[in-house]
């Protein structure tokens, strides 16, 4: 009994995006014309994936207590470099798939050795990184355009056996091989240590170092798989500075909203997902009932001021004043 | 023993009064170095008008970095510059039609007013509901995005800059230095005095070092939080009004240019993104710094690609040789 009571108020946070996105999504279903097809959960999904994706990516820097705000452009970089090299041949873009993610390890490594060697604070490095990751995209596609290998692409944005999407399967994959072994090993324990409290970590012979360059460099892994999930949907690459920003801040709100505490040590990548799916959901909300496109933005805003703020409740259960002052 | 305990009975020395510190002189060393490098390329960049004219664009930067530095100095970040740029803008263009002829005199300060409120209630937001800051400006940054697409949707009654918008921001009345450059300077004196010579100035250092022990002073830390915020949001609008009337319109995304190179001038100029430490000459140097690279990429005609690249890597580059934290075990 008591073990359930811990769990439960363990992942308080994630149930909460849970029973958020559920109700929302069948809002939104019921008001649907079509109702629930599988062209519209794969629609949803495809959609969803992305930024899914791209907020597991900053959950990993958030748990160390650090911050990704290169996530959008590692984002845009994979989907301008997986246009131009994922082409050709099934064999071929397979090849160019293995070296996308090697880029975007690549990229979230440099993140992590300059945070970590270089010991410079996570928001400026990244923003810096950024601006380099988005040049980096520019060059490699000056105007949106490209191409990519079709057969993967409509695998992967298509459905299973017809009915299960296979953006969500690619997904759960995601979750069953990079997530849950990171979750269970030693790094991925030290990073929840470092984010709570690094000075203790660091007494109690915590790998510091590796776990906060391993959480970057996966950061960077995941940013790019959701670059090439981009690719696989639009058939192009965009160097977008907005679609890299809007991707990056609302992958922050994702983190927020699936209940990871953004000072570090608390909270896992599945409240992040749901999260996503939160943020994605109320856009489709506004769709289904029609509201004028005009008003859209402002609601769209209002919604995400509420959701974060629901974070305040936090200070009804403080007992003293000071422990408001983390 | 006498002879050798005097300097250190003499108090701080003059650079340290002024606030010269290591990163300030490294950052106006690497401008130094910019504008010889610049030299070389083409003999302009050493003119008088060009480095007037780079001043006058960076005074727009070092109005927004003012507040910013404000903010960060609290271990605080205000995301929600972009689009109080933007809404300083339309409501100091828009109260001109709105107001009639008393608009037209109402027009900078309501645009100013206008980023004042949006920052009071990211202060409200990050002091009472105790939000990290990141979260709760990029949340009002939506709102403030939001209300202004439905603004210009359907109510902006105009969106022209006035006369005294062009005046301030373009014109130039005194021995050929622009108007602008005063702007930033009255702005930047300001917070030189409210940093160096107010309670306030130094309960915002208190604050950024350890707010629990501020507020154990029995400093009013919510006061402070709320204050910076609202100058923040203030300086924001006002670099908005400037910049429409530079522009000589407000347009939306106006403000999307400036905030990462506000956070970068104001780290850059040494302010630590932590809080609690930095100096408003640094910042001036971080401003500066940032002009300068921005405009001689562009006068090298580098492509937008190689431009981002560069800018990205000297940012990095700088930090890392005066910006870097304290090891684990200290």
């Amino acid at each position: 009994m008591s073990n359930w009571r811990y769990w439960f108020a363990h992942n308080a946070g994630v149930l909460t995006a849970v029973v958020l996105f559920a109700a929302m999504f069948t809002l939104y279903i019921s008001n649907h014309s079509a109702g629930l097809t599988p062209a519209v959960a794969t629609t949803a999904a495809n959609k969803a994936v992305l930024l899914a994706l791209v907020a597991m990516a900053q959950t990993l820097p958030v748990l160390t207590r650090g911050l990704d705000l290169s996530v959008g452009m590692v984002f845009v970089m994979a989907n301008c470099i997986a246009s131009v090299i994922v082409v050709g041949t099934v064999g071929e873009g397979l090849l160019g798939i293995v070296a996308v993610l090697l880029i975007g390890a690549l990229a979230g490594f440099i993140n992590g050795a300059i945070v970590v060697w270089g010991r410079l604070q996570p928001i400026i490095t990244t923003l810096a990184t950024g601006a380099v990751y988005y040049g980096i995209s520019l060059f490699v596609r000056p105007g949106p355009g490209g191409d990519v290998q079709s057969d993967i692409a409509d695998l992967l944005t298509g459905q299973v056996f017809g009915v299960v999407p296979a953006a969500l399967v690619v997904l759960f994959v995601v979750v069953l091989v990079v997530w849950i072994p990171y979750r269970r090993s030693v790094l991925g324990r030290a990073a929840y240590a470092v984010g709570s409290n690094e000075q203790a970590a660091y007494m109690s012979g915590v790998p510091v170092q590796k776990a906060k360059l391993l959480a970057y460099t996966l950061a960077g892994v995941l940013a790019s798989i959701a670059g090439l999930m981009l690719t696989f949907n639009t058939y192009s690459g965009e160097a977008s500075a907005p679609i890299a920003g809007t991707y990056t801040l609302n992958s922050i709100a994702a983190v927020v909203i699936g209940g990871t505490s953004l000072f570090g040590g608390w909270g896992s990548a599945i409240g992040s997902i749901f999260g996503a799916f939160v943020l994605r959901t109320i856009e489709d909300l506004l769709f289904v009932f029609d509201l004028p496109p005009l008003w859209q933005p402002l609601f769209q805003g209002v919604v995400l001021l509420l959701a974060v703020s629901l974070g305040a409740f936090r200070i009804l259960r403080v007992r003293n004043r000071l422990e408001l002052f983390s | 023993m006498t002879g050798v305990d005097t300097g250190a009975m003499r108090g701080p020395t003059l650079a340290a009064r002024l606030g010269i510190d290591r990163s300030v002189t490294i950052a106006f060393g690497c401008i130094l170095l910019i504008l010889c490098g610049g030299a070389l390329y083409s003999r302009e960049f050493l003119s008088p008008e060009y480095l007037l004219q780079q001043l006058q664009v960076g005074a727009f930067l070092g109005i927004v970095a003012s507040g910013a530095m404000m903010v960060i100095l609290l271990g605080h970040i205000d995301l929600s510059i972009p689009w109080v740029v933007t809404l300083g803008a339309m409501m100091a263009t828009a109260m001109v039609g709105w107001g009639g002829p008393a608009g037209v005199w109402l027009c900078i300060p309501f645009g100013v007013f206008c980023g004042a409120v949006v920052g009071v209630l990211n202060g409200l937001g990050v002091a009472y509901l105790r939000l990290p800051s990141m979260i709760f400006t990029l949340g009002m940054n939506a709102v403030v995005q939001g209300l202004m697409v439905l603004h210009t949707g359907g109510f902006a009654p105009l969106d022209q800059a006035t006369e005294a918008m062009h005046f301030i921001a373009v014109q130039r009345s005194l021995f050929g230095i622009p108007n602008a450059l005063f702007v930033w300077a009255l702005v930047g004196a300001f917070v030189i005095y409210l940093l160096k010579r107010t309670a306030f100035g130094r309960a915002v250092y208190a604050v950024g070092n350890r707010e629990s022990a501020a507020y154990l002073s029995g400093v009013n830390t919510n006061r402070v939080l709320i204050g910076c915020f609202a100058f923040s949001g203030a300086m924001a609008a006002f670099a908005g009004v400037l910049l429409a009337g530079y522009s000589n319109k407000a347009y939306q995304n106006m403000g999307d240019a400036y905030l990462l190179p506000a956070i970068a001038a104001v780290v850059l100029g040494g302010t630590n993104i932590l809080g609690g430490k930095g100096n408003y000459l640094g910042t001036i140097a971080g401003v500066i710094l940032i002009t300068l690279l921005q405009s001689i990429l562009s006068v090298m005609q580098m492509p937008e690609a190689g431009r981002q690249v560069i800018y990205g890597c000297v940012i990095i580059a700088m930090l890392l040789i005066y910006g870097r934290g304290a090891k684990a075990r200290s």
